[in-house]
């Protein structure tokens, strides 16, 4: 069975990759799984400098979701590649490395930082983080705004040759806009969706659960609503497009892959069941065999309707 | 390149899941790996039900008893989550992920002879520090335990403790056990009852936030050492959400990996 994916001049061994902020720089999952059969780990999003994140309760479980405003917590870049991505390069999955920056000159910096030896397999640009303000703009995200989104692609594509991956947020009137936007500025591809604006109450304390006060939500709850903007991103450009919104097990991955995504990212998931990965491949392959389909790629887009 | 394995996610079969007090019960689970390696201070993730999203996370659960053959875990109904783990049935198999965390340094009253612990306990808080006075009073030191409880019908473990040649002190907040008011207060008390030598004493608090923030100001008033078992809302139990975020003088460190113990000094009340 061929499960291979090329993105950029990247080719993945499988479409089913951990996303990011869900599996830590990928050493914390050593105990339950052999990182490197995963087809890709997206790091946890590194700044330029550390952040300190946001204050806590950064949690709150809601119906089939969870609601988070961790605020970007990383040591820098710099400390990053000393003491995680050469551990992660060895471990023989692709490596891609989650940025972000305050301002298109950071994520341009951030990207120059990931050269040489410290090049990765990928670059994915969150333009999409609920939790962080940033400067310049008359949107909440980089990524609502097309102008804004083509802009920073653009400039990290002409400063890196790496594999360029766009994160995009749901939180806009129309997906494939922004989709289109980083196609225009270079963008290998896109990937979606980030977490849904969302808040949670305490109406017996009169309080927002979340010291930040407002968050993302990820998980099963916002399945749906992923699968459908997935397919708005399909019809909207012809880079590939990967799917991310609350995939619990294989059939899931062949649904956003039927929407079409090239490959998926599995999050919450990997936070409920460190070992999440192994299973969900392994049932993705099953439904693979049972609809006798030998090629994964021969999935993408081929919803019936 | 695969490390020591600390930690695991296994199937254990529930051996008793009862109600003991009218906010506590207890699950009794059968697992030669986690009585193997768990330790007074670490707590176990166990997810509710198996193949549902609602509840999605799993619940983190301070271990209350080791045994040879299993834990014991104690917890609270306080919210959809553990009201359908109370209803979860004796022979049921149940996922846990663990041992996690980092559990109470017990050389801080070992490594002397006539050392003295004094454990502190707010509400479910009696949960690690009970396994942890089975640990001290195993090693032929004194245990000194403080109950802090709503009422007298929400002490537990008293007759326990006492089995263990535990000393024990009660405070309720109604009066209807022993002190009314904050079992801080015993503690202050107890501590200036005489100085104490700070090499062969050591206090250990789980409990409420303000409860655990008083204790610190305790043993920073006689200079004893503390570590308290601090508890924060968690998502992954294994460090890699960072939502557990705890501030502390080095910065921002994690409940479930960097703690839930943490010496008290170092935390920023």
């Amino acid at each position: 069975m061929d499960l291979k994916v090329t993105i950029g001049k990247t080719t993945f061994e499988n479409p089913v990759w951990a996303a990011s902020g869900t599996f830590g720089n990928g050493d914390e999952f050593q105990d339950f799984l052999n990182i490197g059969e995963m087809g890709a780990v997206v790091t946890k999003t590194v700044t330029l400098r550390k952040k300190k994140g946001n204050p806590p309760p950064r949690l709150v479980e809601t119906p089939s979701g969870l609601l988070n405003s961790i605020g970007l917590e990383n040591k820098g870049i710099r400390c990053f590649k000393k003491e995680d991505l050469p551990w992660l390069k060895r471990s023989g999955t692709r490596a891609i490395v989650s940025i972000a920056g305050e301002t298109k000159e950071e994520f341009v910096k951030c990207a120059e930082e990931l050269t040489g030896r410290h090049r990765p397999d990928a670059i994915e640009l969150n333009i999409s983080c609920p939790n962080v303000s940033h400067r310049g703009g008359k949107h909440c995200l980089f990524s609502q705004d097309p102008v804004i989104t083509e802009r920073i692609v653009s400039a990290v594509r002409r400063s890196t040759g790496t594999t360029l991956i766009v994160k995009l947020s749901p939180n806009v009137t129309d997906i494939g806009i922004i989709a289109e936007a980083a196609q225009n500025g270079g963008a290998d591809a896109v990937s979606l969706v980030n977490t849904y604006f969302g808040m949670a109450v305490d109406a017996e304390e009169m309080r927002p659960c979340l010291g930040n006060v407002t968050g993302g939500l990820s998980g099963p709850a916002i399945r749906p609503m992923a699968l459908k903007a997935v397919r708005d991103a399909y019809n909207s450009v012809s880079i590939p497009v990967i799917g991310v919104g609350g995939i619990m097990t294989g059939t899931d991955v062949a649904g956003f892959m039927l929407c079409g995504a090239s490959a998926v990212q599995a999050g919450t998931v990997n936070l409920v069941e460190p070992a999440a990965y192994k299973r969900i491949l392994r049932e993705f392959i099953a439904y693979l065999k049972r609809k006798k389909i030998n090629r994964a790629g021969d999935l993408v887009g081929k919803l019936r309707i | 390149m695969k490390p020591n394995v600390t930690k695991r996610m296994i199937k254990g079969t529930i051996l008793a899941n009862r109600q003991i007090a009218p906010e506590h019960f207890v699950m009794d689970i059968g697992s030669a790996w986690l009585a193997r390696k768990s330790r007074p201070g670490q707590f176990i993730s166990v997810r509710v039900m198996d193949g549902v999203t609602d509840p999605l996370l799993r619940i983190p659960l301070g271990i209350h008893r080791i045994s040879e053959t299993g834990v014991s875990l104690l917890y609270g109904v306080v919210g959809p989550g553990t009201a359908l783990l109370a209803k979860r049935k004796k022979g049921e198999l149940i996922d846990t992920l663990g041992p996690l965390g980092k559990g109470f340094d017990l050389s801080a009253v070992t490594r002397k002879k006539n050392a003295e612990a004094l454990l502190v306990s707010g509400g479910h808080g009696v949960a690690p520090l009970y396994a942890l006075a089975e640990a001290v009073t195993a090693k032929k030191r004194k245990a000194v335990f403080f109950i802090g409880a709503k009422t007298g019908k929400h002490v537990v473990c008293e007759k326990a403790l006492r089995k263990l040649g535990a000393a024990v002190h009660v405070a309720t907040d109604d009066g209807t056990r022993g002190h009314k008011g904050y079992v801080t207060d015993m503690l202050r008390k107890y501590l200036e009852r005489g100085a104490r030598d700070p090499q062969r004493t050591a206090i250990f608090a789980c409990g409420p936030k303000p409860m655990l923030a008083a204790v610190a100001k305790e043993a920073e008033r006689s200079g004893i050492p503390a570590q308290v078992a601090y508890d924060e809302y968690m998502a992954c139990g294994i460090g890699a959400c960072r939502g557990c975020a705890v501030e502390t003088v080095q910065g921002i460190k994690l409940a479930c990996k960097d703690g839930p113990v943490f010496a008290a000094d170092m935390i920023k009340w």
